[in-house]
């Protein structure tokens, strides 16, 4: 009987992308703990395993902010994970709290993207720096570094293009990119942001330690989190990059992102299963 | 780390499981345990690998162990055409039959990487001697039209876009520009929506009533976790898709969607993604996708060195043949057909070990133009003939050259070259002794 529920959880954490080694595990210290409590009932083990899970998972992290002059926010991640749309609500979001911001169009290489940007800027009431299709990444996000400074910007969000983390050439783009950005200012990039996405299984690790190589990573933004993926691996993502997720993306609309909240997460996890 | 070691948990189940024969019950649930660890690790779905793992358990048990595998290797070999025949088997090809102009229509979640595969497919299907047209129906997502017409411009393949009207409108209206400019294939590229989103699944259907789609495929990123299953059946239910692109394959992605996505659908995966790109795009292969989920490398390159090397056992066996009996031109006449399947003779004979240490080997050259000839001279003689060439004298030789059409000189030069076979093969028989016991061929088993 209990066996047939130990089963169950680890079917519904895989199910939710744990991955097999976090869901094992957890549901391995979950009997420990049962038997070290003497826990036997359904219900107190669910509420066992959420606790782990929340603890796994760790507290939700909050947009860094310099004291000292704008803050820059990099926004990274592999290519259709919605970068263009968080970095969008993500200026929506600042913009309503009274922030000034202003936009760095550095994804250069996807077709209109730029314009993509520009779409979201006039959302949000920012402004956005650009360079045409094709140019250096690293010299647009100086540009906007620049101009975010000279303008007195609370905010400075750098979009930078998709890239898949196994495209060495890539990544070294990445890098320069933020070297370029600590040369425009120093000690930016503040902020830089791995943009997940919920639908993604286990290479979302993969993504994770190898963004995390290019660049030093400070939070994740989940996205997609509306349809019906749980996104369990960022658990992995969390613990093994040793950063908290800092937003969750629901939709396309201006207002559909949102900050993490581990409890909502978890819970929703153990839903409809 | 659970998985690092996954390859060599392998290699020490391989060790384990020595036995021959037929596979057992604990052979076979000991290799699947693995398999179902990599099939999940590689994003397979949880319930799509529980079935897929009863269905091989219930092949495996009971089979024949191939003679150059392990057992293990051997559930491992069943695993692997399961996984391809699973996934269709060999390569599809979408073909166009019927009235152009072929409406394709393209869907799929938000950045599965629809535009980019439909420019994908414009160049690809243009390079076959189409006149595409792409159509922009993403009207939600912001520069989506623009990124299409960019795309297009690239290519040098016409955008249609149409400002501020329904997808369904464009679609109708692209179907009629598209007949107007000698367009015999359409693709749209429809927004990105969610699978439970009620009212742009609606739009699709919409679309799908109101101009004739000759195909609906489904854009998949490789790197789906679980969820491939519900997004592709609900997909599925709402619109009947009629294949799968799987994307961003040029990553480290193990793909297991693809797997889910065949399972809950059956509907075949047609192309592949491979990069950004405009020519990355290739035709699904099922067999590398099912080494590729499976991971493990080493062992199923192992397993297909062992296949190819069937045919060299056939050869052993024949070998051993020619060794045990007299050998007569009887048998050498028997075994023409087969010889020509596996090689020439004095490739067969070359796999023989030891074979190379004796002299005048390379002097048997049953050259392959000629084994019709030599048939026919064999044809022409009495089974007395064949049985003893001994007793084949200057006028039977005349009779048999003149039987099989060739001078009475072949028919001297295969009666000696035989005769030097037979020497031969005597030699070999003697170093079968020598090796003793079991025979030579105990030797190399």
């Amino acid at each position: 009987m209990t066996e047939e529920l130990y089963e169950e959880l680890e079917a519904i954490l895989i199910q939710a992308d744990l991955g097999v080694e976090a869901s094992v595990g957890l549901v391995e210290t979950l009997r420990q703990r049962a038997k070290a409590e003497k826990i036997k009932a359904a219900e107190e083990l669910r509420w066992l395993l959420k606790d782990e899970l929340k603890k796994l998972i760790g507290e939700p992290g909050v947009l860094i902010k310099n004291p000292s002059g704008p803050t820059v926010v990099m926004i990274v991640g592999v290519n259709g994970t919605g970068k263009t749309t968080s970095v969008g609500k993500l200026a929506y979001h600042l913009a309503e709290q009274g922030q000034k911001v202003v936009l760095g169009a550095a994804d250069t290489f996807r077709a209109a993207a730029i314009e993509q940007l520009e779409i979201w800027g006039e959302r949000a009431g920012a402004a956005v720096i650009r360079h045409q299709m094709g140019s250096d990444p690293a010299a647009v996000a100086f540009d906007a570094v620049q101009a975010g400074l000279s303008r007195r910007a609370d905010y400075i969000l750098i979009d930078t293009a998709g890239r898949l983390h196994t495209q060495t050439n890539l990544m070294q783009e990445l890098e320069k990119v933020g070297r370029v950005i600590g040369r425009a200012m120093d000690g930016a990039p503040h902020e830089i942001l791995l943009v997940v996405d919920a639908t993604t299984g286990q290479n979302a690790l993969n993504q994770a330690k190898l963004f995390a190589k290019a660049v030093p990573i400070t939070g994740i933004i989940l996205t997609k989190l509306d349809g019906t993926a749980k996104g369990g691996i960022v658990a992995a993502v969390v613990n093994t990059l040793r950063v908290p997720v800092k937003f969750i993306g629901i939709g396309e609309g201006v207002e559909d992102l949102k900050p993490f909240d581990t409890e909502a997460f978890v819970e929703a996890i153990f839903d409809r299963s | 780390m659970l998985f690092e070691g996954l390859s060599q948990r392998l290699q020490d189940t391989f060790k384990r499981l020595r036995g021959r024969g037929k596979l057992s019950e604990k052979d076979v649930k000991e290799v699947l345990r693995e398999v179902k660890l990599a099939l999940l690790e590689a994003d397979v779905n949880f319930k799509v690998v529980r079935t897929f793992i009863a269905r091989v358990q219930e092949r495996a048990v009971g089979e024949e162990v191939m003679n150059s595998l392990t057992p293990a290797q051997q559930v491992i070999k069943i695993v692997r055409d399961e996984l391809t025949e699973l996934m269709g088997g060999s390569a599809v090809q979408l073909r166009f039959e019927g009235k152009p102009p072929y409406i394709i229509m393209l869907c799929g979640l938000q950045g599965s990487g629809k535009t980019t595969t439909a420019g994908k497919l414009a160049k690809y299907w243009q390079k076959q001697g189409r006149r595409p047209l792409l159509v922009a129906c993403d009207i939600y997502r912001p520069a989506a039209v623009k990124q299409l017409q960019v795309v297009g411009e690239s290519l040098n393949i016409p955008v249609f876009a149409l400002n501020g009207q329904d997808p369904v409108v464009i679609a109708a209206e692209a179907l009629e520009y598209a007949k107007n400019h000698n367009h015999d294939l359409i693709i749209l590229d429809t927004a990105g929506r969610l699978h439970i989103d009620a009212e742009l699944m609606g739009e699709l259907q919409r679309i799908r009533e109101r101009v004739p789609v000759y195909r609906t495929i489904l854009v998949v990123d490789a790197m789906t976790g679980q969820d491939a299953v519900t997004v592709a059946e609900e997909f599925n239910n709402a619109i009947n898709i009629d294949g799968v692109i799987l994307t961003k394959l040029d990553g480290d992605a193990r793909g297991g969607a693809a797997l889910s996505v065949r399972s809950v659908t059956g509907k075949p995966i047609l192309f592949g993604g491979f990069g950004e790109k405009s020519d990355a795009l290739e035709v699904f292969h099922p067999d590398r996708m099912a080494g590729r989920i499976l991971g493990m490398g080493d062992v199923l390159s192992l397993i297909e060195k062992a296949e190819a090397s069937i045919d060299q056992d056939e050869a052993l066996k024949m070998g051993k043949r020619m060794l045990s009996a007299e050998f007569t031109l009887e048998d050498f006449q028997a075994q023409l057909e087969q010889m020509r399947k596996l090689g020439p003779m004095d490739q067969i004979l070359q796999m023989l070990p030891g074979a190379n240490k004796i002299k005048g080997l390379d002097k048997i050259k049953v050259d392959e133009k000629q084994l019709r000839r030599i048939e026919a001279m064999i044809q022409s003689m009495t089974p007395e003939e064949r049985r003893r060439p001994e007793i084949i004298d200057g006028s039977r030789r005349r009779r048999i050259a003149a039987g099989a059409g060739v001078k009475v000189q072949d028919v001297n030069k295969l009666l000696k070259q035989f005769e030097e076979s037979r020497k031969l093969l005597k030699q070999l028989g003697l170093l079968e002794k020598k090796a003793k016991k079991g025979g030579l061929f105990s030797l190399f088993k």
